[in-house]
């Protein structure tokens, strides 16, 4: 018996709620880091579920994928907030926006 | 037969120096300098090359080089030379080494302005050959940003809102232009069965009537902007005054003839039945412009201001010309083409090397000038006697033509029109009078006299000048056959009725 | 020679070249700087090849001696083609040896008259230039070349009236000259376009018909062209109304006052009314029009003439009186007439001028007469020449006025055109008046002047001489009668012109003329004699009634003034900040609207990333809510 791919989904939704959570609520650019991170593995677990579902491997090339994104968007956002770091001694985020239009 | 791509290498010529300049990042200011007059030199030899291979009395395209390109789009390089366009390649090669010696006392990053200027040579030359529409309009466009950074960077004070004004109004013109490229595209695709963008080809495309109207007007809108047709002006004396002694050379001689010329090889080419729709209406327009150009020249307190607002009379007179349809009026707007680019290029490189002296543009602050510097004031006085049209200098015979040709096709516009000779003898004598004549002042009684590198570059233009006005047949009649196939194809071609409606009237017996 | 006739214009031309370009290293000081003898030579060289085509011509039987010489090409596009083709035919000719010949004297003098200036290479080589352009237009084959020719004496008129830029009045005076006669050159171009229409061609022979026989056209069309072709005329001729430039042009040397706008341009007018008479005889109407302008300019210029103190002004005035005599000839259908007195005049008048010269060479450029008077005395050279002039212009018998100006009454009193009569005794009697005045308030009673004036030295008193004999006697030598020699040689161009037998007889015509002269000088001599130097030696600068109406010349001149200085400035302005305010305030208007509404934008770019997060979810939450309605 298998498991039905709605717990997958469902598990799926709260972690992407909680990523979004606090994405949109906490200042610190780390914690906004890690939320991302649970959004984007969120939908690493939908793309293995639906995978598995159909019987194909391409959910899972897919999440491979978005893993390796995951990592270099961490290196480039790590850099990024270190790089800020040293600037404005502050990883806030709603601090860094001069670059507005 | 010649197999030399002449097209393609005189395209391409100016660009001989610019890895020099882009790799050599130490490269003295002199060596900058001499890197970009000997680049344009090249250009012009190769140009000469192109001349001497031009068959006179040949009225279609030659010289014609066409590869493809991006062919899923259509896109070729596609290029080739008429009466029309050789004259006004020959005063862009001819021009370009006189406005880079010309700026020869620009100090700030000489390296840059170099390599700006020859890309801008480049550009301004492919769009003057290409014959593919997508390609001219890449060159078309591409040619603004050079001109943006002339201005913007080595301009003076109002530099950056001249440079923004210019680039944002030509590329409203330019977005009409662009759309109406891609419509005709879709249309040959569909007609033709495959995307093209080859001149040749889009001329056979059908188009209702309605279509080539509006297409019309998209492309004229276009052009009309760069001409300037009036009230599209504006942008005009902005970009003149704040632009350096170069950007105003290249503006004023060369810049602007792409909007005639693209009126002349597009507008006219693609849609005759609209061209002879709007032509009454757009007269008009031209008509307005040079009395309203000479007018408010008339009034401007600032000469290169002033010279500008005297471009829009001109180029009224340019525009007048091409929409008159007759071969004598089409000869002498292309012809005046070429007057006004030497012309009113020679008034700017004059008062630029006045302004390197007095730095000042105010017609008030100078006076007297023409006791301390009488061959400075010399070369200015012929640059004004021909752009005032004195007979016997190159712009009398292509003012005469185009006014001959518009007068036994309008009268009463003619007419009109030829009220601007008069005008443009007050504000050019006028403001000659203000700034050059008068009591000798204590403030100019020691102005240097014009050099010998001045000199040598006057003089060139001066005899170019003279040989247009006294000889203009070898100007004339590489480009009469051209002329008279357009002009041909405009009236002779048209339906009978348009005949009857607005052909000349029956000279009494 | 006739073959070289271009040499006539080629001369001129180099020699201006030479001293426009390099005239500063000619060497030599004063009157003995080289660029003035270089220009001199030029212009007698020139004069020579002109003295030899017309030996030459006068070698021919009279129907071939209308040669065209072929130089080059110029103008070929759609059906225009023009050449530079020269013609020498019995008018050209005369025309070029008046230029030339009165123009080398004028040279020679100018030489002495320029040796303090600065830079006489400069005054060369503009003169030479002018000489060039002037030979062009009367030795030109079609009507194109004759308008470069007429455009180019116009600049050198230009740049000679302006000689002396620093004086602002002078460069006033220049720029006036060109643009007003700019506006009669519209319309001879006008003119030429018509033309063109009509004939598709420029060429004298195709225009003007051959051999006496008339062009065929319509009678409105050669209304229209001989009215703007007139237009033309007017302008260069400073005929009403567009005389207003002539006076001021006197600001320029007197040399120049004495070729350009005496002997040889302002005449051209008057040459191309008689050129293309073959066109105005065509129409009534214009040539009507021509004897209307022709003696309003006469009368007008002569009362005008009689108003100013300044003695080059009064010539000026008087010069456009005696072109109107020849408008008026022509008008009349007078041609050789018209021709005779432009000859004679370009004599007498250019000595008039040069004796005035004299009188400011002596006099540190005083020049109103009422600070002049007694110069007999001091100047008797001059005194004698400028009486010489005077006389000549005066129309006694035997002099050259009366065979050539009263000549034109006499036909027209015999043809029965009395108004012309009537009108041009009375301008003839306005002559007289004028010239005497001038001479007696300059030269005779007392000296007014402050000094000594000296008397002129031998260079520019032997011009003088010569042009004094040509003045007093080339009416009777080549217009005896109104048929005479100079009319017999003219014939081939202008046809036969049989005169009337109207009204009185030639004897009683003379009386009355001879009368009139002397009523003339009569009534100057009352109000200007010595005696009664008071009355108008104290008129203050603004002097009230008569005077001063004929002294500012009706006030035409201050009404085009209001007119273009006031209403045209300010329609200018207005136009100007049109232009600023509505046009570009239009262009800027739609920048700035721009501007403002993406001013309005940043209330989404906020720069923070948690915002651009949340409307990023909440935009994906929407697009998928979206697709679950949908489907």
């Amino acid at each position: 018996m298998r498991t039905p791919i709605a717990y997958f989904l469902v598990l799926s939704a709260i972690l992407f709620a909680i990523g979004s959570v606090a994405v949109l609520v906490r200042p610190n650019a780390l914690r906004i880091f890690m939320g991302v991170e649970l959004q984007l593995n969120a939908v690493n677990l939908t793309l293995v579920a639906f995978s598995r579902m159909h019987l194909e491997l391409d959910g899972q090339i897919l999440a491979f994928f978005s893993m390796v994104v995951a990592a270099a968007e961490v290196v480039v956002g790590l850099a990024i907030i270190v790089a800020v770091f040293r600037r404005t001694a502050t990883t806030d985020v709603d601090r860094a926006s001069v670059l507005r239009g | 037969m010649d197999t030399m791509p002449w097209l393609t290498l005189v395209i391409a010529a100016p660009l001989v120096g610019l890895p020099v300049l882009a790799l050599w990042r130490s490269i003295s200011d002199d060596a900058a300098r001499w890197v970009g007059l000997g680049s344009t030199l090249v250009a012009f030899v190769v140009s000469i090359g192109m001349l001497v291979t031009f068959e006179t009395g040949q009225a279609g395209l030659q010289m014609v080089s066409k590869h493809p390109w991006v062919e899923s789009i259509g896109l070729s390089w596609f290029v080739g030379v008429d009466g029309f366009s050789i004259w006004l390649v020959m005063v862009t090669t001819f021009m370009f080494p006189i406005a880079v010696v010309a700026s020869w006392k620009v100090d700030h990053q000489v390296r840059r302005f170099m390599a700006v200027s020859l890309f801008l040579e480049t550009v301004i030359l492919g769009a003057f050959l290409a014959l593919d529409l997508l390609l001219f309009f890449l060159f078309f466009e591409a040619l603004l940003f050079p001109m943006y950074y002339v201005i913007g960077v080595w301009g003076s004070k109002r530099r950056v809102y001249a440079a923004t004004k210019f680039l944002l109004y030509t590329m409203f013109g330019s977005a009409f232009l662009l759309v109406g490229i891609l419509y005709l595209s879709v249309q040959a695709a569909d007609q033709l069965g495959r995307p093209t963008f080859d001149l040749t080809l889009l001329e056979q495309v059908r188009l209702s009537t309605e279509q080539g109207r509006w297409l019309f007007l998209a492309f004229f809108i276009g052009f009309a902007v760069k001409v300037p047709v009036w009230p599209l002006h504006t942008w005009l004396p902005d970009a003149h005054t704040e632009a350096p002694t170069k950007g105003s050379i290249v503006l004023a001689a060369i810049l602007l003839k792409t909007g005639p010329y693209g009126m002349l090889r597009f507008n006219l080419d693609l849609f005759p039945d609209a061209s002879r729709y709007f032509a009454d209406a757009i007269m008009v327009l031209a008509v307005v412009g040079i009395i309203y150009g000479a007018v408010v020249a008339m009034m401007q307190s600032d000469i290169k201001r002033l010279i500008a607002y005297s471009s829009v009379s001109h180029m009224g007179l340019i525009v007048l010309g091409i929409f008159a349809f007759s071969a004598e009026a089409i000869d002498g707007a292309v012809l005046q083409m070429v007057n006004h680019g030497l012309s009113t290029g020679m008034l700017f490189l004059v008062f630029g090397m006045l302004y390197e002296r007095t730095h000042t543009r105010e017609i008030a602050e100078l006076g007297g000038i023409v006791h301390a510097t009488p061959w400075l004031a010399g070369a200015y006085v012929i640059a004004m006697l021909s752009s005032i049209g004195l007979p016997g200098l190159n712009n009398f015979v292509g003012e005469f033509l185009v006014l001959l040709g518009t007068f036994s096709v309008d009268r009463v516009l003619a007419s009109i029109a030829i009220v601007g000779v008069i005008l443009s003898a007050i504000y050019m004598l006028w403001s000659y009078q203000r700034a050059f004549q008068g009591p000798v002042s204590a403030r100019w009684s020691s102005l240097p006299d014009i050099s010998w590198r001045e000199g040598a570059l006057v003089a060139p233009i001066v005899v170019a000048m003279l040989w247009i006005g006294l000889q203009p047949a070898p100007v004339l009649e590489r480009l009469r056959p051209t002329a008279e196939q357009v002009s041909q194809r405009l009236i002779d071609d048209a339906p009978a009725t348009d005949i009857a409606a607005d052909g000349p009237a029956e000279e009494a017996p | 020679m006739i073959d070289v006739i271009w040499l006539a214009v080629a001369l001129p031309l180099v020699a201006s070249g030479a001293n426009m370009l390099a005239g500063k290293r000619f060497g030599g000081r004063g009157a003995g700087h080289r660029s003035g003898w270089v220009a001199t030579a030029a212009m007698t060289a020139s004069f020579v090849v002109a003295l030899g085509a017309l030996l030459q011509l006068l070698s021919l039987p009279a129907e071939e001696r209308t040669q065209v010489v072929t130089v080059a090409e110029w103008i070929r596009a759609g059906a225009v083609s023009v050449s530079f083709d020269l013609r020498v035919d019995p008018l050209s000719i005369t025309m070029a040896l008046v230029v030339t010949g009165v123009g080398s004297l004028i040279h020679l003098y100018a030489i002495g008259y320029m040796e303090h200036d600065a830079r006489p290479w400069r005054f060369f080589g503009y003169t030479n230039l002018f000489c060039a352009f002037m030979l062009a237009l009367v030795l030109a084959d079609d009507f194109l070349l004759l308008y470069l020719g007429w455009e180019g004496v116009g600049l050198c008129s230009y740049l000679l009236i302006g000689f002396w830029s620093d004086r602002p009045e002078a460069a006033s005076a220049a720029k006036k000259a060109f643009i007003t006669t700019r506006i009669g050159d519209v319309a001879l171009m006008l003119g030429l376009f018509v033309m063109f229409m009509h004939f598709g061609s420029f060429e004298f022979d195709t225009v003007l018909g051959h051999e006496g026989a008339l062009p065929e056209i319509a009678t409105g069309t050669a209304t229209a062209i001989s009215l703007l072709l007139l237009g033309g005329a007017v302008g260069k001729s400073a005929q009403l109304p567009l005389h207003v430039w002539l006076p001021d042009a006197m600001a320029g040397p007197t040399p120049v006052s004495a070729l350009i706008h005496a002997a040889t341009m302002v005449t051209a007018g008057v040459y191309l009314v008689v050129r293309s008479h073959a066109l105005f005889e065509v129409s009534e109407v214009a040539l009507t029009v021509v004897a209307i302008v022709g003696i309003s300019g006469a009368l007008y210029g002569g009362l005008a003439s009689i108003g100013q103190y300044d003695m080059k002004r009064a010539l000026a005035y008087s010069t456009m009186s005696q072109l109107g005599f020849m408008f008026l000839a022509a008008g009349l259908g007078f041609y050789p007439i018209a021709i005779a007195l432009l000859v004679a005049h370009a004599f007498y008048k250019a000595l008039l001028f040069l004796a005035s010269g004299n009188v400011m060479h002596g006099l540190d450029d005083e020049i109103d007469v009422r600070r002049l008077g007694g110069l007999r005395l001091d100047m008797p050279w001059t005194a004698a020449l400028f009486a010489a002039g005077a006389l000549s212009l005066s129309g006694l018998p035997p002099f050259s006025g009366f065979f050539t100006k009263d000549a034109i009454l006499e036909v027209a009193s015999h043809d029965g055109v009395v108004w012309a009569y009537v009108l041009g005794s009375l301008a003839a009697l306005v002559s007289a008046w004028y010239i005497a005045r001038l001479f007696f308030q300059a030269f005779m009673g007392e000296r007014r002047y402050q000094g000594h004036a000296h008397e002129a030295p031998a260079l520019m008193r032997i011009p003088l001489v010569v042009l004094a004999a040509g003045g007093l006697f080339a009416g009777i030598v080549l217009a005896f009668t109104p048929e005479g020699r100079l009319a017999t040689f003219l014939e081939p161009t202008l046809g036969h012109i049989e005169e009337g037998h109207a009204g009185p007889s030639t004897a009683t015509l003379i009386a009355i003329s001879v009368a009139v002269t002397l009523a003339g000088i009569g009534i100057a001599w009352r109000l200007y004699r010595p005696a009664n130097e008071a009355r108008w030696t104290s008129f203050p600068e603004r002097e009230p009634g008569m005077s001063a109406v004929l002294g500012r010349a009706f006030y035409v001149d201050a009404l085009y003034g209001f007119v273009v200085g006031t209403i045209g400035l300010r329609a200018g302005e207005a136009l100007s900040r049109f232009d600023r305010t509505v046009v570009d305030g239009a262009v800027n208007g739609i920048g700035r609207l721009t501007t403002w509404a993406s001013g309005l934008a940043p209330v989404w770019q906020s720069g923070r990333a948690r915002r651009y997060a949340l409307s990023f979810l909440a935009g994906g939450a929407a697009l998928l809510l979206f697709m679950v309605v949908r489907i």
